[in-house]
């Protein structure tokens, strides 16, 4: 007797026989074959969340299981894809059913027919345990695929394929298992998207991850392996700011989840990045990046799963040692999708509607970052960076506070130097990041120093806060000569150091180089001001502040020896 | 989908239970779907349409759109339409007046021609082509400050009683793509707009009507018509909107007002629902709601059509924290804001510049699109008149006396921004080359150390804009 629906409330579908699914299973609904995933079980009813509209689904429709959980494939062919919340393959959608997206579309995570130039790197007769690397794949020009034993699988090599040209079809490998059954490996297997990934040891995240932001990797880095949040109001460049991570820092892997946000800025990422290049190895950035798009527009649940879908792959290139940054655009969305379905199962809210697990979901998201030592003994990373939009930008909101939680690094973005176009927009005071000092030593190698540097704007920044705060009510008149060069410098360091266009061509990236030289020029100059008896008002001509503020746009991440000369114009 | 079979018209006459705007009935037939639309023909004859809310069994709740009142439990006659909620289109729907649910209302012919699915289908975001079009609506505050591209979604957030309407109207009237400026667009046509009032005052409809020149088609949910209807009229507007544009290849300007009153009637019916209400009563799927309406703009690669949105909302209380322009912000690709005190000041429009945003600008703007000095002229301008603002606060507290010469000349820069740049008569239609020359010369209140925005290279090119003297007449005016 098989399964029909009872009850149709949107995305929630209910259905009889109950004692044939398991939690998270995913099932099929309906004559067209949605697709939903158990999210509770009663003794007789089963609750499905369904990730497609469910418009014209009947009472009496059947659902058949999968008898597995909701999982990602995952093997050669992700790199360059944009895929939906699970792992819907968009590109190929829009082939078999045009613009739209219908229900009941569906079709394979990676190509079946794309032949893979194979390598095997394991001699047959090694005992090899789950995660253990079987062979390369060239995937991109810039990426080598490792094709992985899944974790769990563990024998004795019987059989491995000569290097050449193999589909996902083709088993390329077979595994004598201890009970003596034999299995074949394929260049792909499949992982259950809410079951993290199994590694050796994790690691303390002691190397930065540049970003070519200054304002991050300066003053709020952080490390691969770390976790960051953004949280702002809209308007204040979330979005452009998690481009920018995704263009410029310095993973070998970028996985971009755009959750819930706006179809036309995941199109405008599609554009941009298979003309942009990757700063380090010249190659078009697309070539390292997993996109994962379901927009505003598309189901809810299916934007629920996205996140999981994303961290997924994310584990999945650390285990083969790389460093993998994972943006996520919004988490708030994520957490809404929460809220819709848990209301529909009409479970006790908690805070603002939210469901009392929002906070250990949050938590479990963002534990599956790490810097870790793989199952094959490699090190590898996921670095998880998760925008955050408080509603009427109220940071006190349960999303943003739960977030801040459990996230290292925390970037606050202002409104106010978002309506003064001043980019990035994260707040210099109120930001902060734990990192901090595991990477000052990193940084005094690039230049000894830097930590000096680094506290001296820190310091001037603060003392013009206060002063600012005299200003307001006593007027400029009212300072004295020194406060006043006080006011400038900060000025200097602002839009000389701290503010970044992503549109200028030789600052959009600054290397470590750029930003610790620039540094210095800066600090310097600013102490020069500061010491020197000038007036105020001669000030800012006499030290060619102009000049200097100017001097990032001017001098690219090459040109750090002209920066440095600066150090010697009077 | 939308010619799904009509199926066996089993008519119902029992209602179980009547609620606010839902009904609930128990009906055997197997084979009702979830959101399929409903008729309800009352004991006077009279014609109310619904739509399936939920399936539990055999009970099927039902929202009706034109409200319960009047309907008893018996006798009402229920049919089941076997598909969702459709609108009929064709070419012919250009120049219609309809109301919220798509039918005549001008007293012409029913409509012809294809029915569709009112709640459309999400684009594949593989599918849509970027929006680059510079769309020149001749007011500076938005073509100069936060430019307009063909299939954006850029709304205005205003309050009661500001001129949000005199410029929706001015947009429609004034909009036109520039061919000789950019290499991409090739064509100029005239715009279609698709006008869809919910929940308006009669007199503000019947003012687009008679404003609004040219091809229109006006959808027209006004203050007493019903309220749950407000939940499609959105909808059948964009659906009559993206036959135009993707089907037969038109460039469609779409005008949602107000959209405050929409958000209203979708928490008056979430809350007859028992949905749980989340911020300020708001049913805690307002968001995914509003996108499903806002992200039907756009465009699609290989069609020459586009839709581009202008959603016009009332902020409550001048709040724009409160959920409606809050979600509308994180959905849209920027926002106009007006500002009550430049309006009180008699400048039109009150666009207030800092909370103002075109998301898409930036790569709609600049060499071989507009201008190359546009972006960072914009920038400048929003930098100097962030300051401006900031010295004018402090201006309040201490007085202008104490302050230095580089803030007098911010606070000067502020007022010419505002008058020269900002302002303009409600039939001035000026070209971005002139919006951009006049903040060239406004900018010139400044010192040129102050421009550090701006490289070099473009403040000698354009220096003698920065040096022409500005409008005689200005009187410095202090508060």
């Amino acid at each position: 007797m098989s399964a029909r629906t009872i009850r149709i409330s949107g995305p929630v579908v209910v259905c009889d026989h109950a004692e044939q699914f398991a939690m998270g299973d995913r099932v099929a609904v309906g004559k067209v074959g949605l697709i939903g995933e158990v999210i509770r079980l009663t003794p007789t009813e089963c609750f499905l969340q369904v990730y497609e509209d469910t418009t014209e689904l009947f009472i009496g429709e059947p659902v058949t299981g999968s008898g597995s959980a909701l999982a990602v494939e995952l093997g050669p062919g992700l790199l360059t894809t944009i895929y939906d919340g699970i792992q819907r393959p968009l590109a190929l959608i829009q082939e078999q059913l045009g613009a739209s997206i219908l229900q009941g579309a569906q079709a394979p995570a990676l190509s079946r027919t794309q032949a893979w130039p194979f390598t095997p790197q394991q001699e047959i007769g090694t005992q090899l345990s789950g995660g253990a690397i079987i062979g390369l794949v060239q995937e991109t020009p810039s990426v080598c695929h490792k094709i992985l034993l899944p974790p769990g699988l563990a024998g004795q090599l019987v059989h491995i394929a000569e290097p050449g040209e193999y589909t996902l079809e083709n088993p390329i490998a077979r595994i004598s298992c201890a009970n003596g059954q034999e299995h074949p490996v394929y260049l792909y297997h499949r992982w259950p998207v809410r079951i993290k990934r199994p590694v050796q040891q994790r690691l303390s995240p002691d190397l930065p991850l540049i970003t070519g932001q200054r304002i991050i990797d300066t003053l709020f880095p952080i490390a691969k392996g770390g976790t960051a949040a953004m949280p702002g109001g809209f308007g204040t460049g979330k979005t452009v700011t998690q481009h920018n991570l995704a263009k410029w820092c310095d993973a070998d892997i970028i996985i971009y989840i755009g959750c819930g946000e706006r179809g036309n800025e995941i199109t405008g990422v599609l554009e941009d990045f298979p003309q942009l290049r990757d700063p380090r190895t010249g190659r078009p950035l697309i070539e390292r990046t997993v996109m994962i798009a379901n927009t505003s527009n598309m189901p809810v649940a299916a934007r629920e799963a996205s996140i999981y879908t994303g961290i997924t792959i994310a584990e999945y290139f650390r285990d083969q040692g790389l460093d993998v940054a994972l943006m996520a655009d919004s988490t708030s969305r994520w957490a809404e999708a929460l809220r819709e379905i848990s209301g529909r199962l009409e479970e006790m809210p908690a805070e603002e509607g939210f469901p009392a697990y929002l906070p250990s979901r949050t938590a479990e998201f963002y534990e599956r970052a790490g810097r870790v030592r793989t199952l094959a003994d490699e090190t590898g990373s996921v670095t998880a960076i998760g925008a955050v939009s408080p509603p009427g930008g109220d940071f006190s909101e349960p999303v943003t506070l739960h977030t801040q939680r459990f996230v290292k690094a925390y970037w606050m973005l202002d409104k106010n130097l978002a309506y003064a176009r001043f980019f990035p927009a994260i707040h210099p005071l109120e930001s902060y990041s734990e990192y901090e000092s595991d990477l000052a030593q990193w940084w005094e190698k690039v230049s000894p120093g830097w930590q000096r540097d680094r506290d001296e704007l820190v310091g001037l920044l603060i003392a013009a806060d206060q002063l600012k705060g005299i200003v307001r009510i006593l007027g400029e008149e009212g300072l004295s000569d020194h406060q006043r060069k006080t006011l400038m410098a900060e000025r200097v360091v602002k839009e000389g150091f701290l503010q970044q266009s992503a549109f200028s061509p030789k600052d959009r990236f600054a290397s470590p180089e750029k930003q610790a030289c620039l540094l210095r020029v800066i600090i310097w100059r600013i102490r020069a001001l500061l010491e020197d008896t000038t007036p105020a008002r001669e000030a800012f001509a006499k030290f060619k502040l102009n000049e200097l503020i100017r001097l990032k746009d001017e001098l690219g991440s090459d040109e750090t020896e002209k920066i440095l000369a600066w150090q010697k114009v009077q | 989908m939308a010619e799904s079979s009509m199926k066996d018209p089993i008519i119902y006459t029992q209602l179980e239970r009547i609620e606010g705007p839902l009904i609930a009935l128990v009906a055997a037939l197997p084979g009702i779907g979830f959101g399929e639309a409903v008729r309800v023909v009352d004991l006077e004859g009279r014609i109310r349409h619904g739509r399936v809310a939920l399936l539990d069994g055999d009970k099927v709740t039902i929202e009706v759109f034109q409200g319960t009142t009047g309907l008893a439990k018996g006798s009402e006659r229920i049919r089941f339409l076997g598909h969702p909620i459709t609108i009929t289109v064709s070419e012919s729907i250009i120049g219609r007046r309809l109301n919220g649910m798509g039918e005549p209302i001008d007293g012409g012919p029913p409509l012809t021609g294809v029915a569709l699915n009112i709640n459309g289908s999400p684009l594949n975001p593989t599918a849509r082509a970027y929006p680059q079009d510079f769309i020149q609506t001749g007011i500076t505050g938005i073509d100069a400050m936060n430019a307009l591209v063909r299939g954006q979604k850029l709304p205005i957030f205003s309050s009661s009683g500001l001129p949000h309407d005199q410029l929706a109207i001015q947009i429609a009237q004034q909009a036109k793509i520039r061919p000789d400026l950019s290499g991409s667009a090739k064509d100029s046509e005239e715009l279609v707009v698709v006008f869809a009032a919910i929940g308006v005052k009669h007199d503000v409809a019947v003012r687009f009507a008679e404003e609004i020149s040219g091809r229109t088609v006006s959808f027209l949910n006004l203050a007493d018509d019903p309220v749950m209807e407000r939940l499609l009229t959105p909808r059948v507007a964009l659906t009559a909107a993206e036959y135009l544009a993707f089907e037969l290849g038109l460039h469609v300007l779409v005008i949602l007002t107000d959209m405050t009153v929409y958000g209203e009637a979708l928490r008056e019916v979430a809350t007859a629902r028992g949905d749980i209400p989340s911020r300020k009563g708001y049913p805690g799927y307002l968001y995914s709601d509003l996108a499903t309406i806002f992200e039907r703009a756009g465009r699609i690669k290989g069609k020459p059509g586009s839709i581009t949105q202008i959603p016009i909302l009332t902020m409550p209380n001048n709040d724009i924290t409160h959920p409606i322009p809050d979600l509308t912000g994180y959905i849209t690709e920027g926002q106009i804001v007006f500002s009550r005190d430049l309006f009180r000041q008699r400048f039109y429009p009150p666009i207030n510049l800092p909370p103002s945003l075109s998301r898409l600008m930036a790569d709609g703007v600049g060499e071989g699109l507009t201008r190359s000095d546009h972006h960072p002229l914009m920038e400048q301008l929003y930098a100097a008149y962030a300051r401006a603002e900031e010295v004018r606060m402090m201006t309040r507290i201490v007085g202008e006396e104490d302050l230095s010469t580089v803030d007098r000349c911010y606070l000067e820069f502020g007022q010419c921004l505002e008058r020269l740049f900002i302002a303009q008569d409600i039939t001035d239609d000026r070209s971005i080359e002139e919006s951009l020359d006049i903040g060239w010369r406004v900018l010139g209140c400044l010192p040129r150390e102050e421009l550090t925005r701006l490289s070099t290279q473009l403040i000698e090119t354009h220096g003698a804009l920065l040096d022409e003297e500005l409008d005689q007449g200005l009187e410095r005016e202090k508060d």
